[in-house]
């Protein structure tokens, strides 16, 4: 392909009178990209641990609220829920919608891309919890009460150190999942990596070199994101249980 | 999304690279003789210029001048039953698929840039568009100076917000920029007051305008922050049959047969909505039309 020429459309400034270049474009992108999925994985991890325990408890009207939680944000694309907290909940909630105007654009659109991917991810992430939960056999749980702990303290001490750990390789994948989903977050406007991306193609024409700038970024931040949690993996293994069986 | 728009990338690269593979055919009169058809490239949403009605046939202010550009083509060529095929073309592919031959003219709202004169001809200009701001009437804003420290609606891909800041007035703003993933959206930022304002390409905005709920609680600013002008698209370097297009625009011009044309495209109720642009000749376009010609922007 003639005209390919990585680095110097990377370094190309991106106006005239503006010499800051392409590539801390998409280094400021990557930035909107890492602290929207660190802050929403913390979001995500903690209502999807409190919807997967109450999916798994003995109280049928928790379960039917984890349940709901789960079916609510699983079944509708992110993208539609992006549109829908942003441009949809304001207009019902006024004082909501006075705070977004009253921000700076970037400061809304930022805490829109956390509750919308924190809520979404945590259904995924509930889902795992459930099943980690469950694939522990019965007689845990019974020995819990056998010991006279409550429902709570049977969770806190028996059931979830187990499943929290039988279900990280799945969470690895979530872990990723939530990195690429944030993507989608160029549909507010937030200036994100991909959002960038396609600013830099628009821009200069070099969209190949833009997406495959792109990509690399993303490899080395994925592949970040598994080296880390393997090492968890294998720190928290369980001698003789599936997760990391060595 | 993100897969559209890679698609998109992949197809124009593909396009770019290939170019240089089509030799330049003897003029488009001659082909047109030889196949005994001419092949109009169409936008199938470029309303009012280039559009699919509820019949699925293209109509607007472009279809129209095109279609006296055939009756002279018939003319010139002594062929009254010229078969006339028509072809949709995209902003993405319009370009390659007249070089390519697919197309010999295109009918659409294509702007004549110096930058796209390397690689085609264009047609004496017959619209001329404004970049221009667009408030609610009730959020005060008069001028670009008051947009100061205001959130602006832009969208994403577009340079226009840019603009301001090269705009004299313009120097001292400061203002956030707010990014919709379409001019739909944009617009919906600016409608539910969440930007102040949205700078965009007037006419885009007065059919946003037009199909909106409460057309009144729009207004534009008076300040222009770029003139683009739009104009048939043809082959580069095909002479006679950019002087049949030319003499064409010309006729309609001096004529005035084109400004009833204007009238019923711009400021009358037009399919499928029946909603009516209320879009007003502006001083460009007034001067293009004493003047013809087919000078691109920078």
């Amino acid at each position: 392909m003639e005209n390919f020429d990585l680095f110097g459309a990377l370094m190309q400034p991106i106006m005239e009178e503006d010499p800051t270049q392409w590539w801390e474009m998409l280094l400021s992108g990557l930035y909107w990209t890492l602290a929207v999925s660190a802050v929403s994985g913390v979001v995500a991890f903690s209502i999807g641990s409190l919807m997967g325990v109450l999916r798994t408890t003995s109280n049928s009207t928790l379960v039917f609220i984890g349940n709901a939680y789960v079916e609510l944000f699983r079944n509708i694309p992110l993208i539609v829920q992006f549109f829908l907290w942003y441009f949809v909940v304001p207009e019902f909630v006024p004082p909501l919608k006075e705070w977004m105007i009253a921000q700076d654009p970037t400061i809304a659109q930022f805490v829109t891309a956390v509750i919308c991917l924190g809520l979404f991810t945590a259904a995924r992430v509930a889902e795992q919890v459930k099943s980690g939960i469950l694939s522990l056999s019965r007689g845990q749980r019974s020995a819990g009460y056998a010991l006279g702990l409550t429902e709570t303290q049977t969770y806190r001490f028996v059931l979830l150190p187990m499943a929290y750990r039988i279900i990280v390789p799945p969470m690895t994948s979530e872990a990723m999942n939530l990195i690429k989903n944030s993507s989608v977050a160029l549909t507010i406007g937030l200036t994100e990596l991909t959002f960038r991306t396609r600013e830099m193609g628009e821009v200069t024409f070099a969209f190949f070199e833009a997406y495959i700038a792109a990509t690399v970024i993303y490899i080395i931040v994925a592949m970040t994101v598994n080296r880390v949690m393997a090492l968890i993996e294998r720190r928290t293994a369980v001698p003789g249980y599936i997760s990391g069986g060595k | 999304m993100k897969r559209n728009i890679l698609a998109t990338a992949l197809a124009f690269a593909s396009v770019v690279a290939v170019q240089p593979a089509f030799a330049q055919e003897a003029g488009t009169l001659k082909k047109i003789t030889e196949t005994k058809t001419l092949v109009i490239g169409f936008r199938e949403s470029s309303v009012p210029f280039s559009y699919l009605d509820n019949n699925q046939k293209p109509i607007g202010y472009s279809m129209d001048i095109c279609m006296k550009a055939v009756d002279a083509i018939k003319a010139k060529l002594k062929m009254p039953d010229l078969k006339v095929e028509l072809q949709p073309v995209t902003s993405a592919n319009r370009i390659p698929l007249l070089q390519n031959g697919t197309v010999d003219m295109e009918c659409g709202s294509t702007t004549n840039s110096v930058k796209r004169q390397e690689q085609v001809s264009f047609a004496n200009t017959t619209f001329v568009t404004n970049v221009k701001i667009v408030t609610m009437v009730n959020s005060g804003i008069k001028a670009l100076a008051d947009l100061d420290g205001q959130p602006i609606a832009t969208t994403s891909g577009t340079t226009s917000v840019q603009l301001i800041k090269q705009n004299e007035k313009g120097t001292n703003v400061n203002f956030k920029e707010v990014y919709g993933k379409d001019h739909a959206e944009s617009f919906l930022l600016l409608s539910t007051g969440r930007a102040k304002a949205f700078v965009m390409d007037d006419i885009l905005i007065a059919g946003l305008i037009a199909n909106s709920p409460n057309p009144k609680d729009f207004v534009f600013l008076p300040e222009v922050l770029r003139t683009e002008p739009y104009g048939i698209m043809l082959r580069k370097d095909d002479k006679a049959f950019k002087a049949v297009l030319d003499e064409t625009v010309n006729g309609l011009i001096k004529s005035g047969e084109i400004r009833k044309m204007y009238a019923k495209w711009f400021q009358s109720p037009i399919p499928p909505k029946n909603a009516n642009l209320n879009f007003p000749i502006s001083p460009e376009l007034e001067a293009a039309f004493a003047k013809p010609n087919d000078k691109g922007v920078e």
